[in-house]
């Protein structure tokens, strides 16, 4: 029966259905977790939707390695090339709107027009966040009056490797929501994704192979928040950390153990594990918790 | 050539007139702390006892914190945002009208020479708070919303190598914004900072809206973690910036850091070699290189090594270093003995690690604490002279050949503050300044700053920006 949930369109009758093995995806290949493990996600009622990758610390530590290495490439990139990649991917989400109507159907047991509505709002979100990539550096920018024969300006930069806990309970529309701020101004990251809900963004994955974001710039794990997101938080080459799918017993470790290199700190905005609405418009906080600001002195004469 | 002979030039001491002791600044008021403790501040020039400050206790900060947080509430918050900024802006002005009794009283202190304290800590305090002064009942332009609020109390701790700089770069914001303070000066440099309390009674500053406290790390771990305060700001080592980021980690007060740096100078064949070595001494010498963004690795590209370490040892040798008070010294004494005793050990491993140490022939004063300028060369980058934050007036000399070679060795490191750049190639200063991880890039110029300039690091050289719009978001709730 599940089978059918997550094929758009009916299944001649008497046709076995050719399931998908939902796998990691780190730098730009669809490996099982090194660990060998998987666990099983099951839909809203309880039964067997598939068995997800479940990630280990060897995973993540890689994932790690692919993200800082795509860092230097996908940081160059103008910004007119960046926001053509998320536009590109908003374009191949549309094409599969109906796949992904069934596969957030089937993780949160949403109606077909509430499930629709949030795929709709999935995609708009990156091509929100795909116009952003050249008009953040005028926004935060600055140029600087200072007192003296100086030319002196401010711009934004990305922050670096950015490990993101995706949010528990918004599969499609909250991982959305908290990855395209972060590689939008040339971050690149680790997610990991809804640990109950993880298909979604598994899928979401095809997705981002086949458009044009470079292999290693979004990079995501399934599995045992618990078991991952402290190799994350711990890891010295993670500069930020994004704590909104953390659970409240987990977020304070995390942040205690981010503060070992000084990561930036994303802490969810909703506490006590409140949902936080996803519908609503996302304001610059998400994009600027992943940026520094450079200041450039030069002197003026002849 | 001989070296010119200088008369004695002191600036006179009389126009500071010092007390014997000092207390804390609560409410408005100087009070003693509350169980009786104090401390000396000496002179490190010469080790003199210049005053007792008060010690403050865990008692003192709950006072301090209280009458803060009353401030906000009953006064500051509510009080209209132009009227905020004229307090500031009447603060500046009393900052320039005693700015030579401030430079005279910080050099004292601290030990920097008269020249930068006269010339550019106490003109840039008066400069933030100018500056700030103008955004208080302009906020709801600087970009972060239409009503941006202020956070509540702010908790500040600031470190000694430039007293009532740091000060202003921490207070005029918070005040700017609505918020209160309580500031905590660094123990062996508590003066001006006092001095700053009279100020705030003289520009009838409203009671509670700045508190002073005086102590050392005690004094400041009691304070972050006040669970009475909604903001934390420090500035000092990237050691205790951690240990302050894992305590506040739990609770939900904001946190900025601007901690240590170990910036490379970086110095292409085509820069002008006399311009750039008046760049790579104030890169490091000035202020006796006690400066979290000093550029204590000079890396000069190897076809022009040579020239460029000759030229710089021979400008070495004019330094003068001594009293610092006299207007011809451009070198003053290190901060404290704990400090000298943490220079020497570094400079030790860098002679035990194989590197080659040079100094000008510098004779030093027989009291106080003192180092002289010097120069490593034979540095590799394994070497913790060239990893470690000294803090102290020593260079260490690397080479590269390529510009992308320069950007490696310049981001080979856990800091990222600042770095210095020198070169008459537009493009390749473009090019290199994009890829410097480090928050501040000075081209063909090294150490300047300024209010409108945001100020502050990548990685673990902290968070937040400090100056300019940027800094702002510190002490606004967004």
């Amino acid at each position: 029966m599940s089978d059918t949930v997550l094929s758009p369109g009916d299944a001649p009758p008497g046709r076995l259905a050719v399931r998908k093995t939902y796998k990691l995806y780190i730098g730009g290949a669809f490996p099982r977790s090194e660990s060998g493990r998987s666990y099983v996600v099951t839909d809203h009622k309880g039964g067997f939707l598939a068995n997800a990758a479940l990630a280990s610390r060897k995973d993540a530590r890689d994932a790690v390695v692919a993200a800082r290495k795509a860092f230097a490439g996908w940081s160059a990139a103008t910004a007119y090339n960046r926001g053509q990649v998320l536009y590109r991917v908003a374009e191949l989400l549309e094409g599969r709107r109906a796949q992904f109507t069934a596969e957030v159907r089937a993780a949160e047991g949403l109606g077909a027009r509430q499930a629709e509505a949030v795929v709709d709002a999935a995609i708009d979100r990156w091509v929100w966040y795909a116009g952003w990539a050249d008009k953040i550096a005028q926004v935060r920018g600055a140029s600087n009056p200072v007192a003296g024969p100086f030319f002196n300006f401010s711009l934004p930069e990305p922050t670096g490797v950015v490990a993101v806990i995706a949010p528990e309970a918004s599969s499609l529309l909250g991982f959305v929501s908290v990855v395209a701020p972060a590689v939008v101004t040339g971050n690149t990251v680790v997610v990991l994704a809804s640990e109950r809900y993880p298909l979604p963004a598994v899928s979401l994955t095809e997705v981002l192979a086949t458009s044009d974001v470079p292999g290693g710039v979004i990079n995501v794990l399934t599995g045992r928040t618990a078991e991952v997101a402290p190799w994350l938080a711990s890891h010295m080459d993670v500069n930020a950390i994004d704590l909104t799918g953390a659970p409240d017993s987990l977020a304070d470790d995390l942040a205690v153990a981010a503060a070992e290199n000084l990561k930036r700190v994303l802490r969810p905005a909703v506490e006590d594990g409140a949902a936080e609405d996803w519908t609503q418009p996302p304001g610059l906080k998400r994009m600027l918790a992943y940026l520094e600001t450079k200041t450039v002195w030069h002197p003026t004469g002849t | 050539m001989g070296k010119f002979e200088y008369a004695p030039a002191p600036e006179s001491r009389s126009i500071v007139s010092l007390r014997e002791s000092y207390g804390l600044f609560i409410n408005g008021e100087f009070a003693s702390s509350a169980d009786g403790r104090a401390f000396k501040t000496i002179s490190p020039a010469t080790e003199e006892v210049l005053a007792e400050v008060a010690e403050a206790g865990p008692v003192d900060v709950d006072r301090a914190v209280a009458a803060a947080r009353r401030a906000y509430e009953r006064t500051w918050s509510v009080l209209p945002a132009k009227e905020r900024g004229k307090y500031l802006f009447r603060i500046a002005r009393i900052i320039q009208e005693r700015s030579r009794e401030l430079a005279v009283l910080e050099s004292l202190d601290n030990g920097k020479p008269i020249r930068e304290s006269r010339d550019v800590d106490i003109p840039l305090v008066a400069a933030h708070f100018f500056y700030h002064a103008g955004w208080a009942d302009k906020l709801e332009y600087a970009g972060y919303g239409p009503a941006p609020r202020p956070l509540g109390v702010a908790g500040q701790v600031i470190p000694w190598n430039f007293p009532l700089l740091m000060l202003a770069w921490k207070i005029a914001p918070a005040l700017a914004c609505g918020n209160t303070v309580v500031l905590k000066p660094a123990e062996t440099t508590p003066l001006t900072a006092l001095t700053f309390a009279e100020i705030c009674q003289q520009a009838d500053l409203p009671p509670g809206v700045v508190n002073i406290l005086t102590g050392a790390g005690d004094t400041g771990k009691a304070l972050v973690t006040h669970p009475g305060i909604d903001k934390v700001a420090f500035t000092g080592s990237t050691e205790v910036g951690k240990e302050i980021a894992r305590e506040c980690a739990p609770t939900r007060k904001k946190v900025t850091l601007e901690l240590g740096g170990k910036a490379a100078n970086i110095v292409f064949e085509d820069a002008p070699v006399d311009q750039a070595v008046e760049g790579i001494v104030n890169g490091i010498f000035f202020n006796q290189g006690h400066v979290c963004c000093a550029g204590s690795r000079l890396l000069v590209q190897e076809s022009v090594y040579e020239q460029v370490l000759a030229s710089l040892q021979r400008r070495l040798a004019t330094l003068r270093l001594g009293d610092p008070l006299d207007k011809n010294t451009d070198v003053g004494a290190i901060n404290s003995a704990a400090q000298l005793a943490r220079i020497r050990e570094l400079s030790e491993v860098g002679e035990a690690e194989g590197a080659q140490r040079w100094s000008p022939p510098c004779e030093l004063p027989v009291k106080g604490f003192w180092f002289p300028p010097t120069v490593f060369t034979g540095v590799s980058q394994a070497h913790r002279i060239a990893r470690e934050e000294i803090f102290g007036p020593v260079l260490s000399v690397l080479t590269f050949r390529t510009p992308a070679e320069a950007v490696e060795k310049a981001n080979n490191t856990p800091y990222g503050l600042s770095a210095g750049v020198w070169s008459d190639k537009g493009s390749r200063i473009l090019w290199m300044a994009s890829r410097l991880r480090a928050g501040v890039v000075w081209a063909n110029t090294f150490n300047k700053f300024d209010p409108s300039s945001p100020f502050g690091g990548y990685k673990e050289s902290g968070y937040g920006r400090e100056g300019g719009r940027h800094g702002l978001e510190a002490y606004l709730d967004v």
